[in-house]
Formats: structure tokens, C-alpha cells, sequence
């Protein structure tokens, strides 16, 4: 076949120009800092805490010790806890802006994004002072005398979740938003038409034709759930220690940051596999961003 | 036989909307109506308040004699074939035609010997393990129907079931959903904007424009004795003239028209009336000298060669176009040349003006 002179244009432009920049940064911003914590995973530190390029499986080992088997599976709970729950208050939420018609539709959608314009650590604080034992909530049942002792709020498994949720939530909300906003009403209309009771129309068409936002919203959420360890530092308050949290506090306080890095490279392989996993049954790589 | 569907002074109303007048229809066991009218005219709503998806802000609609304005769609023993077709996409063909009984709680082995038996009757025969997504259009369309008829509702509405298929398949749906009808004697209520379509398959037509019904007839007597000029000019092509009754025989009527005079047949009339004049374009005859009664001339603008037939177009002194039928191998006059129109009086159709800007025109402009 002929080639155009448009094509042959286009092809005189260097390979190196036209993906190098993108290249480069991927090089520099992605690749090396994942080589770099890869290598130090595997490095030993001195009596001083330094970095010491000395191989050795010691900080994987200490991985597998039941203390931090215990925290693993607890991450594993909270996430999966704040993944239902965004499932369960997200999907009603996420039907109601997708199915309004009128001006109240973007007022809705606002409310979903307004939050991400506020750092998620100030919020999180927020929510701190809104649940202590000082706070808003422990003050009003006071004085209404429902309580007589401030309620403990904080501090627990749940408030960590409680925390999760809210600052997860959105990230549930707007693929579930896309995938109801796509289904077709008339398939409804035909549901009820073939006579489905409600409920059955539900289960039947509504539920299936947008698990695919079921779907990744899980993802979206269960994945970001395992990182946040602010949240569960402030709402926590140290009871309720995440995968995240012990990350945090090798690099930090704990100033061993072969024992950080090897955890890291634990987060990321579970990661990839969740992806791996969600690719496999079938979800949609593009709803997920990538 | 008696009436299926009863529809009583219904309105419909959406905000400052009012898209459906008034209407009343009575739609007989058994046979093909059509809902005709362009897009906007209350068609498919009126088809939507029959099947529950809208309700009538009044008026009352009656399906088998029950009223029926209290029930959900998913109570009522009606069925819709939708425009978009509205197939379930994660389920199979089988999957699809099988819900309406599975709703019903039908025994599996039942429902399994139905399915297979309808998707036959719809010659779709070995296809119930495939997706909506791997069918055709033409094939989807089976599907549609077969979901809706397996059923067995008394009545089947259809809404422009066949607008997205391309016109050889259209026609031959046309046909195979008549057979269709025939077979299984289900009233369908059928709506449609294609007149052609509306022709060929009703029983009867139900010109619909503005939110009221202009006529509700046979085929025959809404292409031969449209009532109203949007009847007149919506169902195939015609040619219409506005004009006053200048002169009564008995039910031979002289017509006044801006341009001259004509001649047509009709009763119920007045003298002075105003009055539209619609002449099909296989009626129009021309001569190259005055007939007698018809005092209309017009010049030869153009020919439109359709296979068959010639189309000619004249121009009248006023501007207007006219269209004239001539079958192909005929002498025809040159372009730009004369000609004289006229028309057997019992071909023109004589429609009571009822437009108050025909009236205003007409006051301006002097009677010949």
C-alpha cells in the first residue's frame, strides 16, 4: 500500500523526540525511586542507624514474626470494613446523582468533590475534635443530659473506619456515578414492562450492569485504605495500627529505613497483585486511571 | 368484537407542555392500529400512558375494561417492543426472551420449551446461547419482539420498532410482523412517524398532530378521503390549494382560488366557505388549452425522473410549486412552456379549512 505524504511526514520525526520526555520522567520519577527502595529492602543498618549496603534477608524475615502478622491482618479488616461501607452508603448516594434530573444533580456532584479541595489531614483532625471526649458531640449529649461521663469515641477500630469512609468515600462514589449514569432507562422501563417487581429490576438489571463500578470503586478505595496511616494515627490514636503506620514509623521515629523499605516492597506486591487480581475478573483498567 | 383499550379524555401535561389533547381512542381485539404523526405530536407518549412509564394528568384509560391508572407497569398485561430495542446486555438471547416468564414464576421446564418455541416462530433458531451485543440489528429486533410476545399480552405495543433498520429490512420486518400479528390475533398498537410503513401494515391509522387525533380510519380512506389538510399533506404527496366556494350544484362545487378556478365534489359544505383543495399528483392532468371549469395556469419548471413515473413541476403565477404524475415514456412539454391544469372533480379532495390564517390571507386577496 502507498503511503500518504501526511504519513511519511510523520515519520521523520525522530522515535526519541516524541517519547523521550515522557521516558525520562518515568525513568526518573517512577523507576529509580522503586530500584532504590527495592535495594535498600535489602541492606542492613549499623549500631548507628545508618544505611549500610551490606545484603542480607534480615529485614524480610522480621516481616513474617507474628506481631506484624497481626497488623497485617488488621489492615486487611479495616479495609475491607471501609470498602462495605462505602459500598453500602456510596451506591444509594451514587444513584440518587445519577438519576436526578434536575439542578440539584451538580449541587449533589459538588458535594462529593467539594472535600477533595481541603487537605484530607485537616479534615481528619476535624473529625478528632468533633468526637472527643471535649468535643461537639460528648458536649451536646452532656448537656442533654443523655450522658453523664463523655463518651469515648476515639481511639477504637471503628473511628479509624469512620475515618477511612469519609475520606475514601468519593473515590467509591464516582465510578459508581459513571457506571449508573450509563445504564440505559429504557432497560429499566422494559424490566418493569416484562414484569419485575422493583426489588427483582434491581437485582436483576441495575445490580449486574453496574458491578463494574462496584468493582472498581473496591479497588479505588481498598488499595489507598492500606496507605492512609494518618488516619488512623489521629482517629486511632496508635490502637489500630495499619500496614501504613508501621511504614511511617520506620522512616521516622523508628530511623530504620532498610525494615521501612522492605514493608514498602510488601504494600506494593499486594498492590499489584489486588490490580493483577482485578484485571483478571475482568475490570476496567481505564476507570481505575491507568 | 369488542374494544381492548378505552382511552377517555386523556391529557398529558409536562409543565407548560401540552403535549396530549383530549384524547379518546377505542382500540378493537385483534387488530393493527397505528399511532401516525411526526416527531412531538403525543404519539409515543399516548403509547407510554397505555404501557404505565407515564401517567395522564386526566382522563382515563381502560385495558380489557379495567381501569387501569392505579397499576404499575409490571402489573399490567400489556407488552412494549421499545425503539432502542432495550435488550438486557449481560444476559443471553435465551436469558432475554425468558425473563418476562421468569417474572411469572413459570416452571424452567415450561419456560424452556416457550423460549425455544418463540424463538423459532421469530426464526432465531440456535441462537439462545448468544449476547445482544454479537446480533445484528435486524436480529436484535426479533429478539424484542419475541421477549415482549412471549408473554402473551392481550395487547402489544410497539414504539417505531423498526426505525434503526436499514429500508430492506425494514420492509421485510413490515411484513413478517403482520404475519406476526395474523398468527398469534394480538392487538398491536403501533406507533410510527413513516406513512408508508403506517399504509402498509394497519388495520387502521390514527393521525396524530398536535396532541389530538386528525383521523382514525383505514389506510384507504385516510390516503383517498383525508379529512384535514395536515392528513391530506402527511400522507403521501399532494398537492393543496386554498380557496373559497364561489359556486353549488347539488355536491358539484366551483372553488375561488387565489389564482383561478376549480372544480371538485363535495357535500356538508356552505357557500363562501373556505376550504382547502388537495388533488394527489397521479390525479393532476394538464392540456395545452383551457378545460372547461379550470381557469389555473402554470409553467412547466422542471422534470424529476423516479423510475416508473415522471414527476413534472409547474409553477403557479403566485409562485407556488405543483407536482403532476406522469408515467415515463409520455410526450411531455417543454420546459418553460404553458400549460393549463385542471382535474376530474370527483379526484380532488375538499377538506374544511380550519386555519384562521388561510382566512386572513384570503381576506386580502380579491375573489376572481
Amino acid at each position: 500500500m502507498k503511503k500518504s505524504k501526511h504519513e511519511i511526514k510523520a515519520n521523520t520525526i525522530p522515535a526519541f523526540i516524541m517519547v523521550g520526555p515522557v521516558t525520562l520522567c518515568m525513568v526518573l520519577l517512577v523507576a529509580i525511586p522503586l530500584i532504590y527502595v527495592a535495594v535498600m529492602s535489602f541492606c542492613s543498618i549499623d549500631d548507628y542507624y545508618n544505611v549500610v549496603f551490606k545484603f542480607t534477608f534480615a529485614n524480610y524475615e522480621r516481616l513474617v514474626s507474628l506481631d506484624y502478622l497481626k497488623i497485617y491482618a488488621r489492615s486487611l479488616v479495616i479495609a475491607l470494613m471501609t470498602t462495605v461501607m462505602c459500598i453500602i452508603i456510596g451506591y444509594p448516594f451514587a444513584y440518587i446523582i445519577a438519576r436526578t434530573k434536575s439542578r440539584r444533580k451538580k449541587l449533589l456532584y459538588m458535594l462529593v468533590i467539594i472535600p477533595f479541595w481541603t487537605n484530607s489531614l485537616i479534615r481528619i483532625y476535624g473529625w478528632r475534635t468533633f468526637l472527643g471526649t471535649n468535643g461537639w458531640i460528648n458536649n451536646l449529649l452532656q448537656s442533654l443530659h443523655i450522658v453523664n461521663e463523655p463518651v469515648d469515641f476515639l481511639f477504637h477500630q471503628g473511628t479509624t473506619v469512620l475515618g477511612m469512609v469519609y475520606c475514601l468515600i468519593p473515590f467509591m462514589i464516582l465510578p459508581l456515578y459513571t457506571a449508573i449514569e450509563k445504564l440505559d432507562g429504557s432497560l429499566l422501563e422494559a424490566s418493569s414492562d416484562l414484569g419485575a417487581k422493583p426489588a427483582a429490576t434491581f437485582f436483576k438489571i441495575i445490580f449486574p450492569l453496574t458491578s463494574s463500578g462496584i468493582f472498581s470503586g473496591s479497588i479505588m478505595v481498598f488499595i489507598p485504605c492500606l496507605g492512609y496511616f494518618f488516619v488512623s494515627d489521629i482517629l486511632g490514636g496508635g490502637n489500630t495500627d495499619m500496614i501504613g503506620n508501621l511504614i511511617e514509623r520506620q522512616f521516622q521515629s523508628g530511623n530504620n529505613w532498610p525494615l521501612g523499605a522492605a514493608l514498602s516492597i510488601i504494600l506494593i506486591v499486594v498492590t499489584l497483585l489486588l490490580v493483577k487480581l482485578y484485571q483478571k475478573l475482568g475490570g476496567d483498567m481505564e476507570s481505575l486511571g491507568v | 368484537m369488542g374494544n381492548i383499550v378505552e382511552i377517555e379524555g386523556v391529557n398529558k401535561i409536562y409543565g407548560k407542555n401540552h403535549v396530549v389533547k383530549d384524547l379518546t381512542l377505542a382500540v378493537e381485539e385483534g387488530e393493527f392500529l397505528t399511532l401516525l404523526g411526526s416527531s412531538g405530536c403525543g404519539k409515543t407518549t399516548t403509547l407510554r400512558m397505555i404501557a404505565g412509564f407515564e401517567e395522564p394528568t386526566s382522563g382515563s384509560i381502560k385495558v380489557e375494561g379495567e381501569p387501569i391508572e392505579e397499576k404499575e407497569p409490571f402489573e399490567r398485561n400489556v407488552n412494549t417492543v421499545f425503539q432502542s430495542y432495550a435488550l438486557f446486555p449481560h444476559m443471553t438471547i435465551f436469558d432475554n426472551i425468558a425473563y418476562g416468564l421468569k417474572m411469572k414464576k413459570v416452571p424452567k421446564s415450561e419456560i424452556r420449551e416457550r423460549v425455544l418455541e418463540m424463538m423459532e416462530l421469530v426464526q432465531l433458531g440456535g441462537f439462545e446461547k448468544r449476547y445482544p451485543s454479537q446480533l445484528s440489528g435486524g436480529q436484535k429486533q426479533r429478539v424484542a419482539i419475541a421477549r415482549a410476545l412471549i408473554n402473551r399480552p392481550r395487547v402489544l405495543l410497539l414504539d417505531e420498532p423498526l426505525g434503526a433498520l436499514d429500508l430492506k429490512l425494514r420492509k421485510q420486518m413490515q411484513l413478517e410482523l403482520k404475519r406476526l400479528q395474523k398468527k398469534l390475533n394480538i392487538t398491536f398498537i403501533y406507533v410510527t412517524h413513516d406513512q408508508e410503513e403506517a399504509l402498509t401494515m394497519s388495520d387502521r391509522i390514527a393521525v396524530m398532530h398536535d396532541g389530538i387525533i386528525d383521523q382514525l380510519d383505514t389506510p384507504k380512506e385516510i390516503y383517498e378521503h383525508p379529512k384535514t389538510k395536515f392528513v391530506a399533506t402527511f400522507i403521501g404527496e399532494t398537492n393543496t390549494f386554498d380557496g373559497c366556494i364561489s359556486d353549488m350544484q347539488g355536491n358539484h362545487i366551483t372553488v375561488s382560488l387565489e389564482n383561478g378556478i376549480v372544480q371538485g365534489i363535495g357535500t356538508d359544505f356552505k357557500s363562501q366557505e373556505y376550504l382547502t383543495v388537495s388533488v394527489r399528483p397521479e390525479k393532476m392532468r394538464y392540456a395545452d388549452s383551457p378545460v372547461d371549469g379550470f381557469t389555473l395556469t402554470a409553467t412547466v419548471k422542471d422534470y424529476v425522473y423516479v423510475g416508473s413515473v415522471i414527476k413534472c413541476i409547474a409553477l403557479l403565477p403566485n409562485g407556488n410549486e405543483v407536482k403532476i404524475e406522469r408515467l415515463a415514456g409520455e410526450e411531455l412539454p417543454k420546459i418553460g412552456s404553458p400549460i393549463f391544469i385542471y382535474w376530474n372533480p370527483e379526484d380532488a379532495v375538499l377538506i374544511h379549512s380550519h386555519d384562521y390564517l388561510v382566512f386572513q390571507t384570503m381576506e386580502q386577496v380579491p375573489l376572481v
